[in-house]
């Protein structure tokens, strides 16, 4: 398991390190905490010339508020943001999505940062970014700018992350006092999910009032399941009504098929969980 | 702690029976220690492997210009190039006379016959090197047609070495009216069919790969009169009698060293190409060589397990006594006949019997060549398989009967006072007592209470239906007299070795040919010793596998260490103390009729005169005053051939949640009574018995080697191949019923592999029966919850393993 050869840059500020992207273009690769890179360099099914480690510079990693935003810093771990009292109480859903990624050593390297330019559809924080609508902020040579994560996942392992660019920040609405629940189905517990749900509800008494609904890995992206949502708004937080409001959940994805299921049971399996999600987010 | 205890704890005969931590755990788990791959050798070269992609292809050209002009390239050799010097890989094991078997050169010369075999080789200074340029070996192939289907193989519908004409390799029969141990199954079947019962199914052992911790390594040293090779093996003295018997170089030439070695689970009994590469190129270019696989490498070209069909027709009377079984089975070799592979399903051919008394039986085997990865002994070995498929059987047979699958099992079993027993297969089983075992299990396991709350959820159609699982296992463990070896045509024997040493200082050197690979056999061994010899447990200090240290042996498999190497060390102390009887008797003035051994002292009979046998030991270095006619020392060794095997047994249950919305299998409860007679660790037994639990309970539920329509291994990673953690398991019940083995001093049978033996069909029992309500009486393996789900939506059998 030797990586081809590489260069490795360190720069410690954003300025460098997009200077060094500048420099190297597309032989180039950045690495947050690696989790995901490095299993792929090692297996050389990529062998970049030179890896940019994002990992010495100042300030792109923490949590903090602003005003009715949450800041997550790219380069925080996925440890970090499960104890996090802040990403608890305003983004709950995140919390609970980072806290079953894979096995407690890649939380504790791994970044949600990391995680989010991967891009990979069966990553576990895709979902919550989705459907808690946060908007990303993208470092390059002319300044930065914002993508909403609607727009932010393009296409398997695609991101709106230029390739001269950085991403540096998650911003989420705060969503205090909604209730979150992201679940996860797998065989083994340190796998990818098989689908994942990711369901945060305000309620209004038994009624929810607004709901928002991500999906893990039923599609070449996460999705966000808008249409679920409008079911749900004004529904009763009941068996029957929610299953009757998420039943279309599956409707126009197209999850993959493999050694863990085929298509059509992943859109079964999608029409449950989602259920259940929503169920325990509304506290059922 | 009071003084009483402390006194007691120093008493002789304390050891055995103790909750002693493993000696031996800090540096593994550490991993300060020295692993194979941690060895550096002066001038020490480095090797990566070229591997073929295709599963089946002739090999049309290898370029390897580019890879030889490489940065810090040694040198770049071919099957071609190695043709005279590389040797074979053996088969140890021809199952029949007329076994078809391809030879199996390490590096493929013309032809690779599955994805993954070794096509061309790299030597560098280092391993990125090695690994940089094994990259630039251009090879062309011509893709052949691969025979990768095992019933299809078997078939010979497309040849997987066209030049055997067949993929055929052998067709092994035992049949108990042949061998007049038993009567005529056919004459039973119709009787059956005729006022009976008849159950027909065919059940599915998928491949499994053994997935040990440390992935392989090898290196050879040809420097000096002797070559050294360390191997992370299971078996240095079978690898040193191999290299000797394959490359024409003396026995008394090669050193074979397996260090500490993390773990094998069989999957490092084996004699491997890279080993004989290795070997080949130290001594062609006359310097240390090291060759260590990638994680990739191992789940793809070391052997794989299990990978069988089995036909069963299973014979009873109206009321449930079984009155015969035949078995059909088809058994996927893979591309070569490897060590043992031919052998593991004859392995399980004494099983499918198991705890029962059937009066017909017979059990024929066809082992089929193919495209894939070769198979071999992997954790259980044969007897899984045959555990597997009975104990699913029975419980059908309870089905069929309206019983409950403990009642029907009980209908058929070997009474307590009917042993010992001698079963249709001719195997004489010494000692058991299933119906103790049986009942303690239940009671843990509070059986009449989950069957009635699987009832109640039945009633309610409640979403998480519970499912109930018996598995009533024995094993033959402790392989193996070496007669009975002798007469499977096995390459071998199944002695054990062991000596014990007499160190001048009062500390114990203990030799065992039994080379473990993170059994705890420096722990369990070191007990044994210090209670027979009544010397302090840390003052012996177990040495194994080198074969310069253990100049004989016969390794570590088929859960024989404690019961044939075990025995080996009990014989070799007790010659120890009749050695130093006569000393003691000369240096106390007595008469040797009058010395007594007992708490480590050598006494006069009646009076407090007594000399410590560790007195002795140093009495006998100096040597000054001894009596004529004795050899100076008290070390001795023996060599023990075990009359018989050992038969573990044990009544495991296993309570399963299946979730009918989704398939998902979660397990409730598992609780196992194994009765493997008397025990020397019960910490190292519960490590055992935890291990081999999660094992077989992984080829119920996660694990499956996949491979694609052209071949290439789709479970190629841990990504895709699911191995489980402490993660994903509960907290099992272990507890033991003792009915000591007869045929060795200590009464021990064996654990190494029960668990994984046991624990499958159990956990496939409770599956089928939570579903069996919809029509199920079937999943195939693994269970995964989109196969269980598919089976509770169409009613019947998972993708049509059973009828």
């Amino acid at each position: 398991m030797i990586p081809a050869k590489f260069d490795y840059l360190a720069p410690t500020t954003v300025a460098d390190a997009l200077a060094a992207l500048a420099e190297h273009g597309d032989e180039a690769k950045l690495m947050a905490g690696g989790q995901s890179l490095l299993p792929v360099l090692r297996l050389r099914l990529n062998a970049p010339e030179v890896v940019i480690d994002l990992g010495r510079i100042e300030g792109l990693s923490g949590i903090r508020e602003d005003g009715d935003v949450l800041v997550i810093g790219a380069l925080t771990t996925h440890d970090e943001v499960v104890n996090s009292d802040l990403v608890k109480t305003h983004a709950a859903v995140l919390a609970k999505a980072a806290a079953q990624v894979a096995d407690p050593q890649v939380r504790h390297r791994g970044t949600l940062g990391g995680a989010l330019a991967h891009a990979d559809p069966a990553g576990d924080l895709g979902a919550p970014i989705l459907a808690l609508g946060a908007t990303l902020v993208i470092e390059g040579a002319g300044g930065s700018r914002t993508v909403a994560a609607d727009d932010f996942f393009v296409d398997l392992f695609e991101t709106a992350v230029g390739e001269d660019e950085v991403l540096t920040e998650i911003r989420i609405p705060k969503h205090t006092g909604w209730g979150a629940h992201y679940e996860k189905f797998v065989r083994i517990k340190h796998q990818w999910p098989i689908v994942g749900i990711a369901a945060t509800v305000r309620m209004n008494g038994d009624t929810i009032a607004e709901a928002r609904i991500g999906l893990t890995n039923m599609g070449s992206t996460p999705l966000r399941a808008r249409s679920v949502e409008g079911n749900l708004a004004g529904s009763p937080a009941t068996e029957e009504a929610v299953g009757a409001a998420t039943a279309g959940v599956a409707d126009g994805t197209n999850p993959p098929s493999d050694l863990n299921g085929a298509a059509d049971y992943r859109k079964h399996l999608a029409r449950v969980l989602t259920r259940r999600a929503v169920l325990k987010a509304a506290g059922r | 702690m009071t003084a009483t205890a402390e006194e007691t704890t120093a008493e002789v005969g304390r050891e055995i029976g103790k909750d002693r931590r493993r000696k031996e755990d800090q540096r593994l788990i550490t991993g300060r220690t020295r692993w194979t791959d941690n060895i550096q050798l002066n001038g020490m070269l480095h090797v990566a492997m070229v591997r073929s992609p295709f599963a089946h292809a002739t090999i049309t050209s290898i370029d390897t210009t580019a890879a030889k002009a490489a940065e810090n390239v040694v040198g770049v050799y071919t099957g071609k190039d190695l043709e005279a010097t590389q040797g074979v890989c053996i088969n140890a094991w021809p199952i029949t006379k007329d076994q078809v078997a391809p030879t199996h050169t390490p590096v493929a010369i013309d032809r690779a016959t599955f994805a993954g075999e070794i096509v061309a080789v790299v030597v560098a200074r280092s391993a990125a090197a090695a690994r940089d340029a094994s990259e630039l070996v251009d090879v062309e192939y011509a893709e052949l047609p691969a025979a990768l289907d095992l019933k299809e193989a078997a078939a010979d519908t497309v040849l997987a070495h066209p030049d055997l004409g067949t993929n055929k390799s052998a067709y092994w029969v035992f049949d108990s009216s042949e061998a007049g141990t038993g009567g005529d199954v056919e004459e039973a079947i119709a009787a059956a069919r005729a006022g009976g019962i008849v159950i027909e199914r065919e059940y599915r052992q998928q491949r499994l790969i053994p997935a040990f911790m440390e992935p392989r390594s090898v290196v050879v040293d040809p420097t000096g009169e002797q070559i050294t090779m360390w191997s992370a093996t299971q078996i240095p003295h079978i690898l040193r009698f191999a290299l000797a018997a394959t490359t024409g170089v003396p026995e008394s030439k090669i050193r074979v060293i397996a260090p500490d070695v993390g773990g094998g689970f069989g999957g490092k009994l084996q004699t491997t190409p890279e080993e004989w590469i290795v070997w080949d190129l130290a001594r062609r270019l006359g310097k240390p060589v090291k060759y260590t696989e990638t994680r990739s490498e191992s789940l793809m070209a070391a052997h794989h397990g299990r990978d069988q069909w089995q036909k069963l027709t299973l014979a009873a009377t109206a009321d449930g006594t079984v009155t015969g079984l035949k078995v059909d089975l088809l058994a996927d070799m893979g591309s070569h006949i490897s060590l043992v592979g031919g052998g593991v399903p004859v392995l399980g051919a004494f099983m499918f019997n198991a705890i029962y008394k059937f009066p017909a039986y017979r059990f024929a085997c066809q082992t089929v060549l193919t495209n894939k990865t070769w198979t071999d002994a992997y954790r259980g070995a044969g007897r899984p398989e045959a555990t597997f498929a009975i104990e699913r059987i029975m419980d059908e047979l309870a089905v069929e009967v309206g019983v409950d699958p403990l009642v029907i099992r009980e209908q058929n079993w070997i009474k307590h006072e009917e042993f010992p027993f001698t079963t249709v297969c001719g195997m004489q089983y010494d000692s058991g007592n299933y119906e103790a075992a049986t009942e303690k299990a239940k009671q843990i396991f509070g059986y009449d209470a989950l069957r009635a709350e699987q009832q109640e959820r039945r009633a309610r159609k409640d979403r998480v239906q519970l499912g109930i699982g018996v598995s009533t296992f024995t094993e033959m463990c402790g392989l193996a007299p070496s007669r009975v070896l002798g007469s499977l045509d096995y390459g071998a024997g199944g002695w054990e070795y062991a000596s014990v040493r007499m160190l001048a200082t009062g500390k114990v050197e203990v030799i065992t040919g039994a080379s473990a690979h993170g059994q705890g056999h420096e722990t369990a061994f070191s007990q044994i010793v210090a209670d027979r010899l009544g010397v302090p447990f840390e003052d012996v200090e177990v040495l194994h596998g080198d074969t310069q240290v253990a100049h004989k042996g016969l390794d570590t498999y088929g859960s024989r260490s404690l019961v044939v190497g075990g025995e080996a060390l009990v014989r070799a102390a007790d010659k120890v103390i009749e050695k130093a009887k006569p000393l003691a008797a000369h240096l106390l003035e007595a008469s040797v009729d009058d010395i007594e051994f007992g708490n480590g002292r050598l006494t006069v009979r009646g009076t407090d005169k007594g000399l410590a046998l560790t007195e002795l030991a140093l009495a006998t270095f100096a040597s000054h005053n001894y009596p004529e006619g004795m050899e100076p020392g008290l070390d001795a060794d023996s060599t023990y051939d075990p009359v018989n095997f050992s038969f573990p047994h044990g009544t495991h249950l296993c309570a399963m949640e299946i979730d009918t919305e989704t398939g998902e299998a979660k397990m409730r409860k598992y609780t196992c009574v194994d009765d493997i007679g008397n025990i020397i660790n019960p910490l190292i037994v519960a490590g055992q018995v935890h291990g081999g639990l999660v094992q077989g309970i992984a080829q119920a539920l996660w694990e499956e080697a996949v491979f694609d329509d052209s071949g290439t291994l789709v479970s190629g990673s841990f990504v895709d191949y699911l191995l489980p953690t402490a993660a994903d398991t509960i907290s099992f019940d272990i507890a033991h019923t003792t009915s000591p083995a007869t045929s060795n001093s200590l009464g021990t049978k064996g654990v190494g592999e029960a668990g994984t033996i046991a624990s499958t069909p159990a956990v496939v029992n409770a599956v089928v029966d939570a579903i069996r309500q919809f029509g199920v009486n079937d999943v195939v393996m693994p269970c995964t919850p989109e196969r269980v789900w598919n089976a509770i939506q169409s009613g019947g059998s998972s993708e049509g393993a059973a009828q």
